[in-house]
């Protein structure tokens, strides 16, 4: 009985961070803004659940159950790549209306780099 | 010889333990096959590997997990709490430059993914160059004081680690 509420309290919390992460995709207005809310309130909604499903199988199956671990292993791994290749995509598209800071007497960020072999900029890209 | 059979040791036990988690037993046949697994993994990916940074601080790398994981909850809800209850024009979103003291390429990644998980900061990219990091804050009223903290937090502590 104990087990199984605090199992349901952790699928609850998931379940919880889960919606108002994908909420915050709706609610937030700007691409970059949008990136914060999947990239992070999922990583709780999805490790409430993982928790729950451990908690689960060493309470009442023969064997406990260790592969939610490496669930969120990878997840750790993959978020923030994700994230940077999203807003590397942003930049390399909306450089011009961002204002960003200087890069600390580097040339430029590097995703606004231009090697001298690419192509000249209005060929490839529009806007 | 050991050091040639185990030219990573940290590598060979992490991959041991995936392949165990992998299959969800804890045999040991399972463990021999993880193990030659990790034997043989990193001997060949070596080569491609060549300036790999030694990981002396067994201790501080658990601690820097620890400190990194209490962050991301506290970052959850966090960003949940602005998601809910914060209007989009109350919001101050600011772009932040951190200078970076780290030069090891992978001590720079790991402090990427850090600030990505951890409150409401995500790394959008890093200069041409390498000497800073381009971070994007969902909320900062104070853009110094988020640099400040990743630096003293974060940063700090993964040079003590991979320098």
């Amino acid at each position: 009985m104990v087990m199984e509420i605090i199992i349901a309290a952790f699928l609850v919390i998931g379940g919880v961070f889960g919606l108002v992460g994908n909420y915050g995709l709706i609610k937030l207005d700007h691409p970059m803004a949008r990136l914060h809310a999947p990239t992070k309130a999922t990583t709780l909604g999805v490790g409430g659940v993982l928790i729950a499903s451990m908690i689960y199988s060493f309470a009442f199956e023969a064997e406990g159950s260790l592969h939610e671990l490496l669930i969120t292993l990878f997840l750790f791994i993959t978020a923030p790549i994700t994230a940077n290749f999203i807003s590397k995509a942003y930049l390399h598209r909306h450089a011009h209306e961002e204002t960003l800071p200087e890069p600390n007497g580097d040339t430029n960020w590097a995703v606004l780099e231009r090697p001298e072999w690419s192509p000249e900029p209005e060929k490839t890209q529009e806007g | 010889m050991l050091k040639r059979l185990f030219p990573h040791p940290y590598l060979t036990a992490l991959l041991t333990l995936v392949w165990m988690l992998l299959d969800n037993t804890a045999g040991p046949g399972v463990f021999i096959l993880g193990l030659i697994l990790g034997i043989i993994i990193p001997a060949v990916t070596a080569p491609y590997w060549p300036d790999r940074p030694v990981l002396k601080h067994p201790v501080k790398i658990a601690a820097y997990v620890m400190i990194v994981i209490y962050d991301i909850i506290k970052s959850n809800i966090d960003v949940a709490l602005i998601v809910l209850f914060k209007s989009n024009k109350d919001r101050s979103p600011a772009w932040i430059t951190v200078p970076l003291d780290l030069k090891t390429p992978e001590a720079i990644t790991v402090l990427a993914g850090t600030i990505t998980m951890t409150p409401g900061t995500l790394t959008a990219d890093v200069s041409a160059q390498g000497h800073a990091l381009l971070i994007h804050c969902l909320d900062a009223p104070d853009p110094d004081a988020v640099r400040d903290d990743i630096k003293a937090r974060y940063e700090a502590r993964l040079k003590e680690i991979f320098e």
